[in-house]
């Protein structure tokens, strides 16, 4: 264990992580979760002491057999058996109330950390997205809970009542024989020996293991995603090989860890055997001898003498005592197992939350013969930026669509500036476009508009507010935002373009998604609206995905639209419906356009060609074309080569 | 079922059977141990010798060794056993899917195939793991105990014809109440993950939207959900330990009270001390094994979901298949359609591709233009045979695709896909996929027609820059132009590129093309594109609609011919005339 320490940075047995669950647990379940303990420890003791008892019905048996007098005998032996009967009885309520209780918090416990981890995901910056793996992160919710539903339910329990049982068998040992528990101990100091050196070895593994089906999986996800790949390029036999060099190592390493966890129980059980053997040839040899007892009993009652009252019921104790070394040792791959799980659940429980210092609200607003705002619940298709003031006053903005990016720089990685200098002015109605090769910066003046990333140096105005003052999810509210990678949900194509307002109905879904060029293909699906999309809509085309994702945008009815490469599987025909239907849909309002199709973008009020992270042209069509420059370039680039 | 996965034992069945023999050796002798022990007590109590207790207490030393060996023994091979036994069935489910043409790929979602590969193979492992070592343990437990506790107990041992059954059918109770609770609990449970997942995709979605809270309230929901469900099922199980305790307990009560009244009355003579102790042993030991069958019971119950959708991917049979004498070598570039019909799978009603006659010359360039869904990407798909057509013959060098060896077939016929990838590992190695024993040389010449050469080598490695899983380290772009390199390495007679430049900016584009006619003249070029720039230069260009060929024709024809060409072309050039000419 303790080179395992060294070699992975943090120790396996880690107590602050499990401090923390256990902190937990109490703070969840303040009232059964000590009420459980309680019924551990008290159904630990219930079934050790009853082994007293038994002793002595034993010893009774043994008295009377002479006398073959059953009349006195049951006299004596009959309350003992009905009080080991009490006993029994207590435990067993014990037991079953302690079960029934663990059962329900494991998985109480269990969905409260579930939900505290996916409510925390939620608030997380897009950047954590960007940072992790998304198997990694799904590993949390299906792994590490898993793991820590065997800490919990499992690990925990067995470790209190098997301490709990030790502890009283020992002090019942040291009562009867000072001199026979050293002997004990010995033998016990062999198995914690084993059980470090097995268990080790077998945590080890285990945590190999780990890695090695991580491997597995990552390499199986990437081959099966490229199926179609390996096949056109009859790379079937390479990717055999691969995968059978992985399986292989995970094999070899599965081995290893379950062979060790498998030993682990005949080695501690026959160590126990072997130790009761011990005791009995070393008590019989005390009794023979008839050496002097040291014992707790002895010190307090001055009975020194071996007989056989002390050596036969000690040799029970043995076994309890060594059966219960046994449960332990069997729990320590699921402490280390459910540490290190926890241990993850926790970093992402640790993240922190996209920060929103944000004050300034969207609401809906009314305007009068005036020009007054008020705001109201309704939809009125004009909206209104609420914003409160240091005396409490407040005032209200019409929301207007006016966007202005001034000098703004910004760097997703310190050092490395991606944006310089950059200032965008959208005045409300017109249709901004971004140019550009990949890589230039396009996607990242959108990511800051709608603050998935906070700038460096710079403002940027929303409607004459600095953004930073609107709260994140009105802010997010105002902007539609249609992306190239479409992402939809399981559930209906109704239930996808309602995502963009939930509360839309069927009529303002369907308009939405003739709008979108949609209507048509959804119509022809087996079960045109209610059609159950699976697996990231996987029965649809690319394009259908994104008309589908465009009227999900159109049915929010936003302010403000940003279009990233939001019809590049769009064929030209079909982009050109779509075009007039969002036109039509955003009269009057601002849309900020990222295409490489440059068809797409020419009827725009201004074009911003981007190269490295800087402006290097504005101006409509006409004018860039006019220029001469870059955007002439790549408009004619076409014709060029006749 | 169980046959089919009982196949994937194969070399494992050595260490299989080595687990089974050492457990019956280590059952044997647990059993005798408590035997050895009562008699051991016996004897220090009768005040046997010193030799005696050493003698006896030796011969238990030595059988808790020899039962310590079998454990150790047993518990390696079961280990190795299990291990190898999912590796084989792993290794098999993966050269299955190997197999698979693209209409079984499309039944099978990839993340589905992942989890088979990992979650249910591992569940299978554990399952087999649990069977070959509780399988023949706890059976023969149980029959060596009630046989020793009738040998010891006689009469006593009646307390087992009560406790025995009263404890079966306690534990199929629970069983049979838990087992359609925990189905339930572990579907809800893969919709739960499912909607994990769509949320860590779809985020920019979420956040855009402001959608968390609605998400937060969902995901609770449905956590609670499973919740409710689990903690039912969870507790329906955990009554199986009040239940084993009732029946130990009881029997030891019966044992206590009939056993001391026979002792006594008889003076040790029928039955003495040493017995009543080991009756409690066997005791134990009896319901003991029944709790470890009803384990396997629960857990083989649970992972027959796992066997079901393990044995599904087995049992697919591959569409496509190699012809008996298979023709190795491609004439030429040439490609034929006559009257092809195609549809996706027999139940579809609709045709994707009906009525197809087409006649591409070999070295032709050819452009193929139509709408979403208009069905270019399955027509260019029957060439490689990817698919296979329901009605009509696709012909390559003039011979009907299904007559050649598929192998030959694919590496004359290179397709760029729409969907395309690029593997973890260096751009090299990702090249090579075209062709394992490309030189150096000939990677540079294919990414200086694809136009990938440049900014290749802008890399600080070059072409030894590592490729990140799905090629997130490259531009769109980028990728696509490595991919048509790496289809270029292949050196193929036909060359298809589906949409495969539509990241690339068009003057890129443009020089692409005008590399291709300048040094692979003789190969077949079949270009699908949205851009009529990067289909005008092309000797025939293909107008699709609806699965159909709508029309056929140079650029000049079809803008004379085709409304559908002229609307694109001008939809796209629209507001730039006159620049045509200049």
């Amino acid at each position: 264990m303790a080179k395992n320490a060294k070699k992975g940075g943090r120790p396996p047995m880690d107590f602050g992580v499990l401090k923390r669950v256990l902190k937990l647990l109490f703070s969840y379940y303040p009232v059964l979760a000590p009420l459980t303990v309680f019924c551990i420890l008290f159904s630990a003791v219930t079934s050790a002491i009853p082994s007293l008892f038994l002793q002595q019905v034993i010893n009774a048996i043994e008295k009377y057999q002479l006398t073959k007098d059953w009349a006195t005998a049951s006299g004596e032996v009959i309350p003992k058996v009905v009080l080991l009967a009490c006993f029994y009885v207590l435990s067993m309520i014990s037991i079953t109330v302690y079960t029934q209780l663990m059962a329900y918090m494991t998985q109480g416990f269990l969905c409260k950390m579930r939900r505290s981890m996916f409510d925390t995901m939620q608030s997380l910056p897009i950047s954590y997205f960007d940072r992790n793996k998304h198997g990694d992160i799904m590993s949390y919710y299906t792994n590490d809970i898993d793991t820590l539903r065997q800490l919990v339910s499992q690990a925990f329990p067995s470790l209190i009542q098997a301490t709990a049982i030790l502890t009283t068998v020992f002090f019942i040992m040291l009562y009867n024989s000072i001199w026979m528990t050293l002997v004990l101990l010995c033998g016990v100091v062999a198995m914690v020996f084993v059980v470090k050196k097995v268990g080790g070895g077998s945590a080890k593994y285990f945590i190999r293991q780990q890695q090695a089906m991580g491997r597995a999986e990552g390499f199986a996800q990437e081959m099966m995603n490229g199926q179609k790949v390996i096949k056109s390029f009859c790379h079937e036999k390479e990717a055999t090989a691969d995968f059978d060099k992985i399986n292989e190592a995970l094999c070899e390493d599965s081995t290893r860890a379950h062979a060790y966890a498998n030993c682990m129980g005949p080695i501690i059980g026959n160590i126990g055997n072997i130790l009761y053997a011990v005791m009995a040839t070393v008590g019989g040899l005390f009794l023979i001898s008839g050496a002097y007892n040291l014992s707790l009993r002895g010190i307090f009652t001055g009975q020194a003498v071996f007989t056989l009252g002390i050596v036969v019921p000690f040799l029970n104790m043995t076994k309890q005592f060594t059966g219960n070394v046994n449960t332990l040792s069997q729990q320590m791959n699921s402490i280390v197992m459910g540490i290190a799980g926890a241990r993850r659940i926790f970093d992402l429980m640790d993240q922190a939350p996209e920060d929103d210092e944000g004050y300034v609200t969207l609401v809906n607003a009314e305007v009068d013969a005036k020009g007054n705002i008020t705001e109201t619940d309704k939809r009125t298709g004009k909206w209104a930026w609420k914003h409160p003031h240091g005396d409490g006053s407040l005032t209200y903005t019409l929301l207007r669509g006016d966007v202005r990016l001034t000098e703004v720089d910004f760097a997703y990685v310190e050092g490395k500036t991606v944006l310089h200098d950059v200032s965008v002015y959208a005045e409300p109605g017109q249709k901004v476009a971004f140019v550009g090769a990949t890589g230039a910066g396009k996607t990242t003046i959108t990511n800051l508009i709608n603050r998935f990333y906070d700038i460096a140096d710079g403002k940027i105005r929303y409607d004459g507010i600095n953004v930073n003052k609107i709260k994140k999810a009105d802010l997010r509210r105002s902007l539609g935002i249609v992306l190239q990678e479409t992402n939809l949900f399981t559930g209906t194509v109704m239930d996808n373009i309602r995502y963009g307002r939930l509360d839309a109905t069927d009529e303002e879904c369907i308009a939405a998604a003739r709008l979108a060029g949609a209507d048509d293909f959804i119509t022809r699906l087996p079960g045109g609206y209610d059609t159950e999309l699976a697996n990231n809509g996987a029965n649809l085309s690319q394009g259908q995905r994104q008309l589908i994702a465009i009227a999900r945008a159109a049915v929010a009815d936003p302010p403000v639209m940003i279009l990233d490469e939001a019809t590049s599987s769009i064929d030209t025909r079909t982009e050109a419906i779509v075009q007039r239907g969002m036109d039509k849909l955003m009269e009057g309002r601002t849309v900020f356009v990222i295409a490489h199709r440059l068809s797409t973008v020419r009827n725009s009020d201004v074009i911003m060609v981007l190269d490295h992270g800087r402006i290097i042209e504005r101006g409509n069509h006409e004018k860039l074309i006019e220029e001469r420059g870059t955007y002439y370039k790549l408009y004619t680039g076409a014709f060029e080569l006749e | 079922m169980i046959k089919r996965l009982a196949g994937c034992i194969r070399e494992y069945k050595r260490p299989t059977l080595l687990t089974l023999i050492f457990i019956i050796g280590e059952v044997i002798i647990e059993v005798f141990i408590p035997f050895i022990a009562a008699d051991l007590v016996n004897q220090i109590k009768n005040g046997a010798g010193m030799d005696t207790v050493m003698l006896q207490g030796g011969l238990l030393i030595l059988m808790a060794v020899c039962s310590l060996a079998c454990g150790a023994i047993a518990g390696y091979t079961c280990a190795k056993a299990s291990a190898g036994f999912a590796k084989n069935l792993r290794g098999d489910l993966f050269r299955k899917i190997q197999t698979y043409s693209f209409e079984n790929i499309d039944k099978f979602s990839s993340a589905s195939l992942v989890t088979r590969l990992t979650t249910d193979v591992g569940n299978a492992q554990m399952s087999y793991m649990m069977v070959i070592r509780t399988a023949i343990r706890a059976p023969l437990m149980f029959l060596f105990a009630i046989v020793m506790a009738y040998v010891m107990g006689g009469a006593l041992a009646t307390t087992f014809v009560v406790v025995v059954p009263v404890l079966i059918c306690g534990l199929l109770l629970v069983a049979k109440h838990a087992m359609p609770a925990f189905r339930r609990v572990f579907k809800k449970y893969d919709r739960l993950n499912e909607a994990i997942e769509e949320n860590v995709r779809g985020m920019r979605v979420v956040k855009g939207f402001s959608r968390e809270d609605y998400e937060k309230e969902k995901f609770g929901a449905a956590s609670e959900d499973i919740m409710k469900d689990f903690t039912r099922a969870e507790r329906i199980v955990a009554l199986n330990t009040p239940i084993m305790q009732f029946c130990l307990y009881f029997n030891m009560i019966f044992v206590l009270i009939v056993g001391s009244r026979l002792a006594i009355t008889s003076g040790g003579a029928s039955l003495d001390v040493g017995q009543i102790s080991a009756m409690l042993t066997y005791g134990m030991q009896i319901l003991m094994s029944l709790m470890m069958l009803s384990m396997i019971y629960v857990i083989l119950t649970m992972s027959a979901e796992s066997f079901k959708r393990i044995c599904q991917v087995l049992d697919e049979q591959s569409a496509l298949r190699n012809p008996e004498s298979p023709i190795f070598d491609i004439a030429d570039g040439s490609v034929d359609f006559e009257g092809v019909s195609f549809k996706y799978s027999q139940k579809a009603k609709k045709n994707a591709l009906s009525d197809i006659d087409l006649h591409i010359k070999s070295g032709m360039t050819v452009g193929i233009i139509g709408g979403t869904g208009s069905s270019k990407s399955t027509l260019v798909q029957l060439i490689p045979r990817l698919y296979d057509t329901t009605e009509g013959v696709v012909k390559v060098g003039g011979v009907d695709v299904r007559k050649y060896d598929i192998e030959s077939l694919r590496s004359a016929v290179s397709m760029v896909l729409q969907k395309n990838l690029l593997f973890s590992g260096t751009i090299a190695q990702n090249l090579r996929w075209g062709n394992a024993d490309a030189t150096d040389e000939e990677l540079v010449e294919a990414c200086k027609l694809a136009q990938a050469h440049d900014f290749v080598s802008s890399f600080p490695d070059g072409y030894e820059t590592k490729i990140e899983q799905g090629g997130t380290n490259v531009s769109g772009g980028q990728k696509q132009r490595l991919c048509i390199a790496r289809a270029l390495l292949k050196k193929p007679k036909i060359l298809i590129l589906d949409d495969s430049t539509s990241a690339v900016d068009t003057r890129t584009d443009a020089l692409i093309r005008e590399g291709f006619k300048q040094y692979i003249p003789t190969t077949t070029k079949i270009i699908i594109a949205q851009r009529i720039s990067s289909v005008q230069d092309a000797d025939m260009i293909i107008v699709m609609e609806n699965g159909a060929i709508s029309a056929v024709g140079t650029h000049d024809e079809l803008l004379a011919s085709s409304d559908i060409y002229r609307e694109v072309y001008e939809q796209q050039i629209k507001g730039s005339d006159g620049k045509e000419e200049a």
